[in-house]
């Protein structure tokens, strides 16, 4: 066992003793055994007298009050989890809502994994979190049934009470922490789960647990942190990726009015590390900001000339046509059934870098301790990758770092990174006195790192039967250069390789798809359902070209594409199955909501349809726009069907990912995109990378559901994916206009 | 530094911060006034957005020196306690998501609410449609407007039944 769960071990059994002698429940909660090991070690203390609450788990607290205290473990970046994780411990423990009172963990091994990345908190939580606040029900009855002596069987945990019918007796959750808190854990067996036809909570629409705080401006958010004693700094890095200080008129600097100290750190090689810069520290936010005017830095810029994206795009044409550098997928003979196809299509799909702009900039407070602790604040979606990040940059080990999770002013996998996070500590070592280090927005756009760029050089072929029996795709992606293991490798950013299973692979009886990395300095990273975010689109789009090729319907020729096999399963060791009949039920589904049978929408108007499994979510949409002549578009209504599980949580924050998706999926096809000439991105601020704004929303987003047997899971991403291609096979209905590039911005509509 | 003083939320506030300052930083790092929030520092996306004598007004752009004698109210000063009716609407229809933008959208809703007590779509459009929310819950928001405007109809209607009781209420709340 490593020392990080050792410490963590300790520090879990000393909130134990703490609480009174509290018990620990042995579940097999995935973190390493430390829950179980607490359990042995330090958990059935006797019950005190004097024992002030009861803690059935790490996440559960029922304090005499009975005013009962949830942790939430994810970080909240806006997609609702710190209300729909503790809902599920509220359902079981069988309390009303407004009895509940939810805070934020600090990052704690004790409470598992935390990262909140890859639509994963709900679905890795959820079956747990059924059991611990069914464990915790169990031991209050079994507390109440035991102090009255009656079996308990016949006594039930009703709002925050647990009766006997017979008797008539009630007590108070808060009456029996001291009995339930000496009891042993229950057999699993013991346990029973509330069946779902008696939920009174989860489905029902739960309005998010921090909302009185953020409608009366409270401080939440990682910009909100005040320390005693605190300064503020800005780090100015390299507006060329990859470029060290030379030089940098830092006396000149020190002598501007507020500044404390001015100085350069060296960074590392890491793209999505610690990058050279030069560091302003001063009594406020705005001395900081005003100095930085005044800085002046010689920068040492990696030798040649810097990369541009026209120079990446005349690079990716010429590739396109040539055999790619890896075989994903190679099935039958697709150049023959290209030749023998009834109808053919070839079409080039190329989509830019874009920024994750999430309003919050990028941010981070850090302290260091005098007896070598580092405690930090941060708005983040994974600060187990701080903590490691901190920890193997600036050599300190991890169990000297404490993490305290802020709310995030948005994520969409931007703050899956931890370059912001080093950067603050690394500047706070340089400084006797907490630091909270701010981005400015244009920091946060010319340091992302980025969803990528990408180009596909596609075939396609249909038979006379309107069969797609012809599928070839040579992806040319973009990879950094990184050590690994002594030696120089591409690797493809976050999101920018293909899966040889990506649909319409494993359905196609002659399939190629093909991967071309060019090398680049640009950092990447995850950005909202990565790869599927512009993959659906590129797909989608091409699949509607290969319906119109072949004069079918382009709902009906994605079913008979699909098929009707149930399962596909997945290709290798890790491929993942594809369950085609959910995919196909959520798309006859968004045919029925949207009245795709009432046929063709006049001229000008259009419908189009896309579906897309991600991240354990199968989704279809509809949508549809109406283009003026001169070529202005309104997209009018989106029907968004989903098949996410046998349990909407929260249905309200369901449905807000769902409308945001939508919104958030045609803000990125209508104008963002980023230039990069000589190494640097061009664009700085809103003005130039728009986001939509409300006139623009569409007026009518649906968000349906199916509700089926599958396990429950997330929502924060498989909502995205299908917004573009739907929108964009739309407009070809209604104008005949094919879009193949990304944004739409430029590009004329008009019919 | 110089000592301005700044009408704040209904009370004179001395702040220590130098002229050019915008009035974003003498909020959030002088005065721990944090509900108002920095998001481009360029007047491009809302976020900032405070009332000065009423009119909705981007603090990242205008300096403290600016705004000596004026009237401002920030998001903690929308009601003393959270019950202004775009405040209950909000919560009630769970418009926020990640919520940063949220202090800049209610702050300029506010403005709509009092001049246009029952706005259309396009009035709500025209009020926020310079607001940037990267969650995107537009339609929560346009909604949340409505909403509000219906609560604050309904209490209007309350207090000409119980006027002396409010009237109290309100002059207690200071000018």
């Amino acid at each position: 066992m490593s020392t990080g769960t050792d410490v963590g071990r300790r520090r879990f059994l000393r909130r134990g003793l703490q609480a009174g002698g509290g018990l620990w429940l042995g579940l097999s909660w995935p973190i390493g055994g430390a829950a179980a090991g607490a359990a042995g070690e330090g958990g059935q203390a006797p019950g005190q007298p004097g024992v002030a609450e009861f803690r059935p788990s790490v996440f559960i607290r029922v304090a005499r009050s009975g005013v009962v205290t949830l942790v939430s473990k994810q970080p909240e970046i806006g997609q609702g989890i710190k209300t729909a994780l503790p809902m599920i411990l509220a359902e079981e423990l069988c309390v009303d809502w407004a009895q509940v009172r939810v805070v934020q963990g600090d990052l704690d091994p004790a409470y598992g994994s935390q990262s909140a990345g890859g639509s994963t908190s709900t679905p890795v939580n959820h079956d747990a979190f059924h059991r611990l606040g069914a464990t915790a029900r169990t031991l209050l009855v079994r507390a109440a049934a035991q102090a009255w002596g009656v079996p308990e069987a016949e006594c039930e945990a009703r709002r925050g009470q647990v009766q006997h019918a017979a008797s008539g007796r009630v007590a108070g959750y808060g009456s029996l922490v001291a009995r339930a808190a000496a009891l042993p854990t229950p057999e699993p067996g013991e346990v029973k789960l509330k069946p779902p036809h008696l939920y009174t909570l989860l489905g029902t629409r739960v309005s998010g647990v921090d909302n009185p705080a953020i409608v009366t401006g409270q401080p939440l958010f990682g910009l909100d942190v005040r320390l005693p004693g605190m300064l503020y700094a800005v780090y100015e890095k390299c507006p060329r990726f990859g470029g060290r200080v030379r030089s940098a008129n830092l006396a000149e600097v020190l002598a501007l009015p507020g500044v404390r100290q001015a100085f350069v750190l060296e960074g590392t090689g890491n793209l999505n590390g610690l990058m050279p810069g030069v560091a302003i520290v001063a009594d406020s936010t705005w001395a900081a900001l005003r100095a930085r005017r005044q800085l002046a830095v010689v920068w040492d810029e990696p030798a040649g000339p810097g990369e541009n994206w026209s120079d990446h795009v005349a690079a990716a044409q010429a590739l396109g046509p040539k055999p790619g550098a890896q075989t994903l997928r190679r099935d039958g003979d697709v150049a023959a059934a290209l030749a023998a196809a009834a109808h053919r299509v070839e079409a080039v799909y190329e989509y830019p870098f874009i920024s994750h702009a999430s309003i919050e900039p990028q941010n981070a407070t850090a302290q260091w301790h005098e007896d070598g602790r580092i405690e930090i604040w941060a708005p983040t979606q994974n600060p187990g990758a701080g903590q490691n990040l901190v920890a193997s940059t600036l050599g300190v080990p991890k169990e000297r770092i404490t993490l305290h999770l802020t709310r995030a002013g948005g994520g969409f996998g931007r703050r899956l990174s931890a370059d912001y996070i080093v950067e603050a500590v690394a500047i706070a070592q340089h400084v006797k006195a907490p630091v909270k280090l701010t981005w400015t927005r244009e920091d946060d756009l010319r340091h992302d790192h980025y969803r990528a760029g990408g180009f596909h050089h596609l075939r396609g072929g249909v038979d006379a039967q309107g069969r797609v029996v012809a599928w070839q795709d040579h992806f040319v992606t973009f990879a950094n250069r990184v050590q690994r293991e002594g030696q120089t490798q591409l690797l493809p950013g976050s999101g920018a390789s293909l899966s040889g299973d990506e649909f319409p692979g494993r359905w196609v009886p002659h399939c190629l798809i093909e991967q071309t990395p060019i090398e680049c300095r640009i950092p990447m990273g995850p950005w909202r359902a990565p790869g599927s975010n512009v993959f659906a689109w590129v797909f989608h789009s091409f699949i509607d070209e290969l319906a119109h090729a072949a004069g079918r319907d382009p709902l009906a020729f994605r079913l008979d594409l699909l098929g009707m096999r149930e399962l596909v399963p997945g290709t290798g060791e890790r491929g993942q199955p594809y369950h085609v009949g959910r995919m196909r039920r959520v798309l006859q589904a968004v045919g029925e909501k949207s009245g795709w049978a009432s046929g063709p929408l006049p001229r000008g108007r259009g419908r189009g349809v896309a579906f897309h499994f991600s991240h354990r979510g199968y989704v279809a949409q509809v949508a549809e726009v109406t283009v003026s002549r001169q070529g202005e578009l309104s997209v009018d209504r989106v029907v968004v069907v989903s098949d996410i599980g046998a349990q909407i949580l929260n249905p309200s924050g369901a449905e807000n990912q769902v409308q945001g998706s939508v919104i958030d999926g045609l803000s990125a096809l209508s104008g963002q995109s980023l230039d990069i000439r000589d190494g640097r991105v061009v664009q700085s601020n809103f003005h130039d990378y728009p986001l939509l704004r409300l006139p623009q929303v569409p007026p009518r987003i649906e968000a349906h559901f199916l509700q089926t047997d599958f396990p429950v899971t997330g929502l924060g991403e498989p909502a995205f994916p299908p917004v573009a291609p739907a929108i964009c096979n739309a407009i070809f209905a209604a104008t005949g206009v094919r879009i193949r590039r990304l944004p739409l911005a430029g590009q004329s509509l008009a019919w | 530094m110089p000592d301005t003083t700044l009408h704040i939320n209904g009370h004179p506030t001395r702040v220590d911060v130098a002229d050019d300052t915008p009035l974003l930083w003498a909020l959030r790092d002088a005065l721990g006034l944090v509900g108002t929030k920095f998001g481009c520092g360029a007047g491009l996306c809302g976020a900032c957005t405070v009332l000065v004598e009423g009119q909705p007004t981007r603090a990242c752009l205008t300096p403290v020196s600016a705004l000596a004698g004026q009237r401002i109210t920030t998001i903690e000063g929308l009601s003393p306690d959270g019950s202004h009716p775009l405040q209950q609407a909000w919560v009630e229809l769970d418009v926020p998501q990640c919520g940063y933008c949220q202090a800049g959208h209610l702050m300029a809703a506010a403005a709509l609410l009092r001049d246009k007590p029952r706005p259309t779509d396009a009035d709500i459009d025209a009020a926020l449609g310079g607001h940037l929310c990267r969650c995107a819950t537009h339609l929560r928001i346009r909604a949340g407007v409505h909403r509000a405007a219906e609560i604050q109809a309904a209490e209007i209607k309350a207090s000409r039944v119980a006027l002396p009781a409010r009237r109290a209420a309100s002059q207690g709340e200071g000018a």
